[in-house]
């Protein structure tokens, strides 16, 4: 389980920061996206051969998930590689930018690979072709077992570079697999990387869970299990697979999310038919109550300082939105809207609080500002729910159920993906259904 | 002891028939939401005439007269079994979020433990858990599935 941490070796060439003619616009929907060409990476003719990977087509697959990335942003179009002009290895010392602006390219990537001593040294350069020069280059040194994340990397710094914005991509999404008939699913944690790729399960399916997140650091998710028919809140070292149950409560734990910082996880406990807000601090395991009423009080998850925490409550009648001091004071509805509204998660930035909402029988994901105002609804379906952020704040990754019929058949469960701009909604492919996804942070920070 | 349990469990049954009496008073004042399930289908027996589930209404976790009725059956079975436990499991349907149907699973379990209780039944004999829309009875997407699915089942512990 040691695929969290990895030795990667950064190498400034340099980092062109003179004003860039090329800057791609990603607050609103980008209906003209940006035309790019990625190179496939020039491999080395003295690379060594690698058990299980195929070292001659490095470069390539490289690319191809660069360009994928860039793809799904729908913010950039990368051009079909049978309409470029110049090998890999020459481009990547200097293109001739007059050929490249021949098939409409505005922005170039080129890079080369050698595997040598066991490891993987890749080196790219972004290249602006409207003002013909150089924008950004780096190299990386890695085991090539990693060439994918290194892929995400790179497509990462040019994300950041085009779009002033922080990248996304190096970044993976925990879910639940489900498998089996409808009224009998079986349920795994699993993790994959952000474009579906590299699956791993991290439980055998021998009991339901549901709703794993990520710590701060990625390396712990807390999450709820029916072990032994106990539902309860679990802490799970992705690293060691050690497992523990958090809190001693005496009833249904649910609902966890960690704090900010990482200390402490924030969840729901159920006892005699009410269902209040608690933190357990998982160094000192202080238990400490944050709200009480006779209401369900659910759904927590605290603003990216810590100060504030939004969560789910029926306290007016029906199930709307709150916010309070983290200490469980101040307590304020938000929604105010028709319908019901649920999952509120406050958006890494601070500034936006997305969330479920289900009105006339419709279940729609929006986002409103941490205050309620602002209202804007991305995506309606028959049922989606449970958004979560990536880590810069400019999408949602949610599921999606569809309808089934009188046994069961036709249902499915699937992760998708939308900006919030409301424009570029995706499927996420899984390897099975997939429900409750959480978005990782960046892992190479 | 015998006696002073039974003298108890007579007590509850007064109290509970006085509660009783408040809430179906408060019934005919109008909390009827007409989607509650009232049919047999996906209905299995504890024992002969003593069903197993009582249903709600949609986001609602209030008794009905039809399942206070079907609790009271329960409860007279489990006094003639004494040492009978059982677990009452709540479920939603699949029209809510699901972290907000585990809560609304879970009060709606214990909305029938409760009443048991009132019949003289010891909580200590009743545990609850809650599925929330995990476990539906029927996996159709309609009107008539969600109202067999919004339920609370009691269940022999063996």
């Amino acid at each position: 389980m040691k695929f969290f941490f990895i030795y990667i070796l950064v190498y400034a060439l340099h980092f062109n920061v003179a004003f860039a003619l090329i800057q791609v616009d990603i607050t609103r929907g980008n209906l003209d996206p940006l035309p790019i060409a990625v190179s496939p990476l020039h491999v080395d003719p003295a690379s060594e051969q690698i058990e299980g990977i195929k070292v001659k087509n490095l470069g390539e697959d490289i690319s191809k998930v660069i360009e994928n990335n860039f793809r799904s942003t729908g913010l950039f179009n990368p051009l079909k590689k049978d309409a470029f002009v110049q090998k890999p290895d020459i481009a990547h010392l200097k293109p001739r930018f007059e050929d490249w602006r021949l098939i409409k390219a505005q922005a170039l990537i080129t890079g080369k690979l050698l595997v040598k001593d066991g490891k993987l040294k890749v080196e790219f350069r972004l290249w602006d072709l409207t003002a013909s020069k150089e924008l950004a280059a780096l190299a990386f040194t890695t085991t090539p077992a990693n060439w994918r994340r290194i892929s995400h990397i790179i497509s990462d710094k040019i994300y950041e570079r085009l779009t002033g914005e922080t990248g996304y991509f190096d970044t993976r999404i925990i879910y639940v697999s489900e498998t089996g008939p409808k009224s009998q699913r079986i349920k795994k944690l699993a993790i994959v990387d952000q474009d579906g790729q590299n699956t791993k399960y991290l439980t055998l399916g021998n009991e339901l869970v549901l709703t794993p997140r990520f710590n701060p650091t990625n390396q712990m998710v807390t999450y709820l299990s029916y072990f032994r028919n106990l539902p309860r809140v679990y802490l799970l070292d992705i690293e060691t697979g050690k497992q523990e149950v958090v809190g001693n409560f005496p009833g249904m734990t649910f609902a966890p999310r960690f704090s900010p910082d990482g200390k402490k996880i924030i969840m729901s406990f159920a006892k005699d038919g009410n269902s209040d807000i608690f933190t357990m601090d998982l160094q000192t395991r202080v238990v400490e109550k944050i709200t009480e009423h006779s209401s369900i009080d659910t759904s927590p998850s605290y603003s990216p300082d810590g100060k504030y925490i939004c969560f789910n409550s029926d306290r007016s009648g029906l199930q709307q939105i709150y916010v309070m001091n983290s200490d469980g004071s101040g307590v304020k509805r938000i929604t105010f809207g028709n319908g019901i509204y649920g999952t509120p998660v406050w958006s890494p930035r601070g500034d936006l609080i997305a969330f479920t909402k289900v009105r006339k029988g419709k279940f729609y994901i929006g986002v409103m500002r941490a205050d309620g105002t602002g209202e804007r609804l991305l995506t309606e379906n028959f049922y989606q729910e449970a958004p979560s952020w990536s880590p810069n704040g400019r999408l949602l990754v949610f599921y999606r159920e569809t309808k089934s019929g009188p046994k069961g058949e036709g249902f499915s469960a699937k992760l998708w993906s939308i900006d919030i701009t409301g424009y570029n909604e995706r499927e996420i492919k899984t390897e099975t259904d997939a429900s409750d996804p959480s978005w990782s942070s960046l892992l190479s920070k | 002891m015998e006696f002073k349990t039974n003298l108890k469990n007579i007590l509850l049954v007064i109290l509970a028939t006085i509660v009783l009496s408040a809430c179906s008073t408060a019934k005919k004042a109008g909390s009827g939401s007409g989607d509650v399930y009232t049919g047999t289908d996906t209905v299995e027996y504890l024992a002969s005439g003593v069903a197993d589930r009582v249903f709600f209404a949609t986001n609602k976790t209030s008794l009905t007269t039809k399942s206070r009725e079907t609790l009271r059956k329960q409860a007279t079975y489990l006094r003639k079994n004494k040492k009978l436990n059982v677990t009452i499991e709540g479920h939603a349907d699949e029209r809510g979020t699901r972290e907000f149907n585990l809560a609304l699973g879970e009060r709606r379990a214990n909305a029938a433990k409760d009443y048991l209780m009132t019949y003289g039944i010891s909580g200590k004999r009743i545990s609850v858990i809650s599925y929330g829309k995990e476990r539906p009875a029927n996996s159709d997407s309609s009107s008539l599935a969600w109202s067999q699915n919004r339920r609370s089942v009691t269940v022999k512990v063996k």
